[in-house]
Order: structure tokens, then sequence, then C-alpha cells
């Protein structure tokens, strides 16, 4: 069983009004970045900052950070998670990082995402931008920019589809 | 995804998947070695031990520094220190590792079949550094991963292997891996060295350098063991370097983009010339380089697999 929680335009929709909340409480665009996390923030850090740079006219930097080597689970899940690339072609000491994500759930992927930033350099800051909080967190970890909140159930799955992947954007949450 | 077995013991037992799979892993730890902070938590608590029966500096300090730079612990068992010289046979030894708590165990040993043995009786995971002249699949796994990089693809190119392939476990591995990914190979070097059985290994066979190089993507170099001179294989390095050596004149039979690649050690003048060593086709230092990232990859792989 499915039902579409978010369709093609309510997640543009969604992307305009994140970019401003963004804007608003940075006053601005100045020494802003963003990083997406493999793979589904990937795609929306890319649109974030395109949405950025119309409203604040000025280039944004957009990386890509792969966290399967900060993981927790690593040596309890059956098999390793795969590695993709981390692309951060930019310096972050002293800049403003948002990071990006598709779903906020346990917040275990948000947690080893700030460790590897943290590698990376000393930001300023780090803030938090996701398109869907479907709760159950299991760290105290709180998004900065919410797209939508959806209260869901620990066994039902939500699931984000991207035209960068060749898809119908949507978001959908599914269950047995 | 994931490997299916919990040991690295050698190229033959993959399939070109597994192959794939290590390469493309390897590019997101290459990526790591460029960071300032080239070390990633991700094997936290896990413990290495390098178990080394023959000398070795390049290959046990890459295995070393990769083990490092996942963050787990690192011995190295040095042979003519330990109680090897005390007659302690080579499964206490392993097994007395294992029960130290090893996850990962690499071995190198001067006879064939050894890695196979040790994964046969142990619970860690058994990496293959070289065994006798059977193989040495992170030499091959790299040198793969330095051609993709360089050319793109392995398929369809022809590379032109050069010496003592009878001996070389690099060979061996090497001419597996190119096969399983659809290259072309060649084997280059005098009959005593190159016999004329390893046609069995779907592969041309050539004792005229000129003619084996003619048109060739990869030019990859083996390691004259000067140790085996006065066997008979042939009568000197001199008269080897004049058949044999890679010189740019020689050079200049493949084709205009061929990679010139070596394992290393290099004997200048015997098997290769400086002009090409350092010229603008070798990528020699490239090849260190990505054996870092490969071993990585194999390791962290490996940990995923449960035994």
């Amino acid at each position: 069983m499915s039902k579409v929680l978010l369709n093609k335009e309510d997640i543009g929709r969604i992307i305009t009004r994140m970019a401003h909340e963004i804007i608003e409480k940075n006053k601005g665009v100045s020494s802003l970045c963003l990083i997406g996390i493999q793979r589904g923030g990937v795609h929306l850090a890319g649109r974030l900052a395109a949405s950025l740079e119309e409203i604040g006219r000025r280039n944004i930097p957009v990386g890509a950070l792969d966290i399967a080597l900060y993981r927790d689970d690593i040596t309890v899940r059956k098999e390793q998670p795969v590695v993709r690339r981390t692309e951060v072609a930019f310096e972050i000491n002293n800049e403003k990082v948002v990071l990006v994500d598709d779903v906020l759930f346990t917040g275990r992927s948000i947690r080893a995402a700030m460790d590897a930033v943290m590698d990376l350099g000393r930001p300023s800051a780090i803030q938090l931008a996701v398109l869907v909080d479907r709760g159950h967190r299991e760290l105290p970890i709180k998004a900065d920019f919410v797209g939508k909140n959806v209260p869901t159930s620990i066994d039902e799955t939500v699931k984000v589809a991207f035209e960068e992947d060749g898809l119908e954007d949507r978001v959908v949450l599914e269950w047995v | 995804m994931g490997l299916k077995s919990k040991d690295l013991v050698g190229i033959k037992a993959l399939d070109a998947a597994d192959i794939e799979q290590i390469l493309d892993t390897a590019a997101g730890f290459k990526d790591v070695l460029g960071r300032d902070i080239k070390k990633v938590p991700a094997l936290r608590g896990k413990t290495t031990v390098n178990l080394f029966y023959e000398p070795s500096t390049r290959t046990r300090t890459s295995f070393e520094l990769a083990a490092k730079r996942l963050s787990t612990d690192v011995i190295n068992f040095s042979v003519s220190t330990s109680s090897v010289v005390k007659g302690e046979s080579l499964r206490d030894t392993a097994l007395t590792i294992q029960a130290l708590g090893a996850d990962f165990i690499v071995v190198r040993h001067p006879c064939s079949g050894v890695a196979h043995f040790l994964a046969n009786n142990l619970d860690a995971s058994v990496v293959n550094a070289g065994d006798g002249t059977n193989e040495h699949p992170t030499q091959a796994l790299l040198d793969l991963f330095t051609i993709r990089e360089k050319k793109g693809v392995i398929r369809g190119l022809e590379v032109a292997i050069v010496g003592d392939i009878l001996h070389s476990r690099v060979a061996k591995s090497n001419i597996y891996a190119l096969k399983k990914m659809g290259a072309g190979v060649r084997l280059i070097g005098p009959p005593t060295l190159v016999p004329d059985v390893l046609k069995d290994l779907d592969v041309e066979i050539y004792s005229d350098m000129e003619k084996g190089l003619k048109g060739a993507d990869i030019v990859m170099m083996l390691r004259i063991q000067v140790e085996r001179q006065g066997k008979g294989f042939f009568p000197t390095t001199v008269e080897y370097f004049r058949n044999w050596g890679l010189t740019p004149e020689r050079l200049a039979r493949a084709k205009e983009s061929a990679l010139v690649m070596h394992p290393g050690p290099m004997n200048r003048g015997v098997e290769i010339s400086s002009d090409v060593a350092d010229g603008m086709r070798s990528v020699i230092l490239d090849q260190v380089t990505n054996g870092l990232a490969v071993r990585m990859a194999v390791l962290y792989l490996l940990a995923g697999v449960k035994g």
C-alpha cells in the first residue's frame, strides 16, 4: 500500500520556501555553502542552490558527501554500505555549511555526516535542511529547515524519487 | 553488493563483478587520500596483522598505511624476530595471532598456496600479499585501477606483460584479472621465462619484443629477479637488457598513448631504462598511490563479509 505525500509541484514550492528560510536565518547568502548527503540529498542540494542563487544573486558552492565510512552500524550490518564519492571542491573553514538530506529519520546519518564534515575542515556553523522529517529520532538532532513534517509509524517507509535519477519527482509513504 | 568470500586469496576466485566493485570502492577511498585528514573511522576497533615471511617494504608499508587510514590497529609480525625462528609451524603462528584477536591477517610467504591454507584454517579474513609464484591479487587490482583511471575502460585494451612471467605472481594475478575484465594479454620474454604452456591462459606469446609491443595500449614491465641470475634462465643482465629491456625506441612500437607500468622495485638498466621509467608515459608512482586506495577498499569490503 502507498500514498503520495508530495508531488512535483509540492516539492518545487517547498524548495523555494526553504531557500527563503535559509536566507532569512543567515541574513543573506554570504559565506554560505550547501553539502548534500549521498544520494538523495545531493539532488536536493543542487536544487536548493539554484533557488538560492536566483534570490541571492551569488554563486553558492555545492558539494556531495558520502557518509558510508562514518556510519555507526558498519560492523553490525549484513553487508558494507556502498562507498560513493565525496566531492567538496571548496574550503569549508569558517563557512556556514547547510547539510542537505532527503529524509530525516533516526538522526544517525546526520551524526555521521557531521563527523565527515568536521574531517574536511572547521565550518563556522552547520545547519540542517531536510525535505521530509518523519520522526523517530534516536539521537538528539533537529533540522533547521524542514520541507514537510510527516508523522509515520516505525514500520512504514518514506520513498523519495528525483528527476535527476530518471524518475518523476515525488515523495511516497509505503506500508505493508 | 558485497564480496562472497571473507578472504582475498587470489584473483582466480573473483568474477568481473567482484573486481568492478573493488575498483569502484577504491575510487571513493582515493578521495579520502587527497584530504588533509586522510583517516576515516570505518573499521575502528578492528585489528590487522601483517604476517610477512618474505622481505617487503612497499607492499607491507602500503597495507600498514591502508589499515591505519581505516582506523584499525596494526601489528607487524616480523618473522625474523618471532618464535618462527624457534620452529613454530605456520598454522600455530597463525592460530596464535588469531587468538590475540586479529580480524585481518595479511600474509606473504615464499610458498604458493599458503594464503589458501590459512584462509581455510582461520576465522579471520586472510588477504594474500603474495604467495610463492602463485598470486599477488592486490597488485593486479591496483594495476587495473590505474589502467581504468587513465584509460577510462579496461575492456578491449591490449596489455603487454614483459619479463619473468614464469616466476611472477604479479603477472599471474594480472593475467587472470585482465582476461576477466575483457582485455587482451600478450606475454613477452625469453622462452625460458615465458614457456609455451602459458598459452593455456588464452594469451599471445612473443619472444621478439618489437613484435610483441606493436600497438599495445599498456606495457607492464616485471622486475627481473637478479638473484635468479646464474641459474641459466638468461645469460647476463646486460644481454637481457639488450633483448627485453624497455627503451624509448622499443616503447615507440606501442601505441602513442601507451602507458608504462612497473610493480617495483625497478632494476634500472636491466628491465627498464631510466628515460622510460621517469618519462611522460610512466604511471609507476600513480600505481603506488592507487595501491593504498585499493588495499583500503579490499579491507573495507572484506569486513562486510560475515564468516
